[in-house]
């Protein structure tokens, strides 16, 4: 299946991936309005950074996804092998066991609501587009969405 | 910003513009500002720009996903004096307060005249015809190196042949060389794409004073590989390594004196590359210390042609000064196979603001003059010129040819074209663009994929824009523009420039 791969070398720390997904995954999909939600959409996509060097974080919808047999309630899942592992908000309990078993620290914890239910938040490849929004937007070729079996 | 230092703090060059309305606070230009004028105040949860920090470079600008930056020119005026420019003022004021050599980048920034823009090209009309340059196959392919003064054949077993032998050749796909940027003012990432995008197009890049990163090696076929004062990075693999060799005399943004490299630009690969010490100032002398007349220099011409075993084609590189056709003429009595000329608005990677601005010729003034000397003395098919200093296009190009350049060398376009844009910074080391450093955070910004395509596109752009003035002029070969002046005329200038371009008037 096609993934998102981020290339090292060309990471220049903009952080332009993570304004995207934010964007894409916000209920008006308008940059102005998404940055002034309360409370704001998280981004799945995360740049990590150490120096000068940094490397855009998404999930890998590993083949053999650790975080779908840890998942408790069957809330992580995917349709078939050749679709992205996406969490199903409504069953998610936030247990935080995908966050646990995910190699790639690639899920995060969404606690933003006021009614404190928690739940996972990663990446879901923009169901939708052809291109994901961080791929498309990154102005340094760092980002590539490619099957690379 | 220097504590109390108001006038620096406060008569700033330009004025960063944000709608705060459209500011998203994704701080995405508190990241891209190596100066460190973007801000992100986290109690107020707002971005906001130290002016004096800004150079002008439009990163910012560039990157922001809303668009909500424009970097302005600031308007703050000195009362008007005719003599006293606001730059010359805030030069003094930068002086008095280091006590140092005012450094600047790029090419001479002052309004002396530009002569291509005083240059006009002829088109055919009714009694020649032009040709389409999309329906016909047009020649732009360039031999550079000593021609033979006359051909001699001899037939064996009727069979013609050649009998004259041919000093070696760079053949080029494009007249347009890259012009020498060398590993430490530009990064490895540029150099990369330099000599892929060379590869890819037919011509040539030339590696500066900064020797041949290893990793280049592979590119040698597309190489020139110089020697310049500070002989860094040369040795007998370095010579080996590329299909000509220059030496540079001098540069066109500072005539008469050598590069400076910094020693914060010096790190691990620099110092291989140029087989110096991590962090010493790699400092070129001003003159070759082994060359002090057209004697010594054809001494060192020879000693590179034995040292490669008279296969590759030697270039010498000047910068466009006075007495640029007695010297040319001198150089190509000399040995050099090419003569490569750089005029006062060639780019750099640090000179003195004073000695960029106002030392040395226009390329055009230089070009006419030292391709006159050199027909005049019968000399001229004993090397081809480089013309190099301030090309901005395809236009610029084929008029340089016309005044009787082989080919060009272009450096700041090829900057431009990975996305510099011309702040003049680039003695700072900090290039907002990813060019001229070697910071690995700022060097990242530039990425040679990227770049290739962009070098690439480029040097096809303006030969497609050659070939359609050569059809217009009805000529199918560059061969055939080259040195031609009668195709060339003049608007608005003198008798006495029109004389030194060896074109006539428009209307003549």
């Amino acid at each position: 299946m096609k993934r998102v791969y981020p290339k090292e070398d060309a990471c220049i720390n903009c952080k332009l991936c993570e304004v995207a997904c934010l964007v894409e995954h916000s209920e008006t999909k308008d940059i102005f309005k998404a940055y002034r939600d309360v409370p704001r959409t998280l981004s799945k996509a995360l740049v990590e950074e150490d120096g000068p060097n940094s490397i855009s974080i998404q999930c890998r919808h590993c083949t053999d996804a650790p975080c779908i047999d840890a998942c408790i309630t069957g809330a992580m899942q995917r349709q078939d092998d050749e679709s992205p592992v996406i969490v199903d908000r409504e069953k998610c309990v936030g247990c935080w066991m995908c966050i646990m078993a995910c190699p790639y620290g690639a899920i995060q914890m969404d606690v933003r609501k006021k009614d404190k239910h928690k739940v996972s938040s990663k990446c879901d490849l923009c169901p939708g587009r052809t291109m994901p929004a961080c791929v498309e937007i990154c102005p340094n070729r760092a980002l590539f969405f490619e099957d690379r079996g | 910003m220097a504590v109390g230092d108001l006038k620096s703090n406060n008569y700033c060059d330009f004025i960063v513009d944000r709608d705060q309305e459209r500011c998203i606070q994704c701080q995405v230009c508190v990241r891209q500002c190596p100066y460190g004028t973007n801000i992100y105040k986290e109690a107020d949860n707002i971005v906001v720009s130290d002016f004096s920090l800004c150079t002008g470079c439009h990163r910012c600008e560039a990157m922001c996903p809303t668009g909500c930056i424009t970097i302005r020119r600031n308007t703050s005026e000195f009362r008007e004096h005719f003599n006293w420019k606001a730059a010359d003022i805030k030069n003094v004021y930068k002086q008095a307060a280091t006590g140092g050599v005012l450094l600047t980048g790029i090419g001479c920034d002052k309004d002396y005249p530009i002569y291509w823009d005083h240059i006009l090209l002829d088109a055919c009309q009714v009694t020649n015809p032009s040709i389409d340059p999309l329906r016909e196959p047009m020649e732009l392919r360039t031999f550079l190196g000593r021609k033979p003064d006359t051909l001699e054949f001899e037939e064996k077993a009727g069979k013609i042949s050649l009998k004259t032998e041919l000093a070696p050749q760079l053949v080029c796909e494009i007249p347009i060389l890259f012009s020498a940027m060398s590993y430490g003012a530009v990064n490895l990432n540029f150099c990369e794409a330099l000599a892929r995008a060379a590869e890819a197009s037919g011509t040539y890049y030339n590696t500066g004073e900064g020797g041949l990163h290893r990793t280049l090696f592979k590119y040698g076929k597309n190489t020139i590989v110089q020697v310049a004062s500070g002989r860094f990075g040369v040795d007998k693999a370095y010579l080996d390594a590329g299909v000509a060799i220059e030496i540079k005399i001098g540069q066109g943004a500072k005539p008469g004196i050598g590069g400076h490299l910094p020693g914060e630009k010096v790190g691990k690969e620099v110092s291989l590359t140029r087989m110096i010490p991590i962090g010493t100032d790699a400092l070129s002398p001003a003159p070759h210390h082994d060359i002090y007349s057209i004697e010594d220099l054809r001494q060192l011409i020879y000693a590179l042609k034995e040292a490669t075993d008279y296969t590759k084609p030697v270039s010498v590189k000047i910068s466009a000064v006075h007495n640029a056709a007695a010297i040319a003429s001198g150089i190509v009595r000399a040995g050099a196979d090419i003569v490569a000329i750089d005029g006062v608005r060639g780019g750099t990677g640090a000179a003195p603001t004073m000695i960029r601005d106002n030392v040395g010729i226009p390329i055009e003034l230089a070009l006419a003059a030292v391709d006159q000397r050199l027909r005049d003395e019968g000399i001229r098919n004993q090397a081809s010129i480089i013309a190099a200093g301030g090309f901005r296009n395809s236009s610029d190009i084929i008029k340089a040819i016309a005044l009787g350049a082989d080919a060009v060398y272009i450096g700041t376009p090829a900057m431009i074209a990975v996305g510099c844009t011309v702040c003049q910074k680039c003695y700072t080391g900090k290039c907002p663009w990813g060019i001229t450093t070697n910071d690995p955070y700022l060097a990242k910004r530039l990425n040679p994929d990227i770049g290739t395509e962009q070098l690439t596109n480029l040097l096809k752009a303006w030969a497609r824009e050659i070939k359609e003035f050569m059809g217009a002029m009805g000529i199918n070969a560059i061969e055939s523009i080259r040195g031609n002046r009668e195709r060339l005329r003049g608007v608005n200038l003198s008798e006495r420039e029109l004389k030194i371009l060896g074109i006539k008037h428009a209307g003549e």
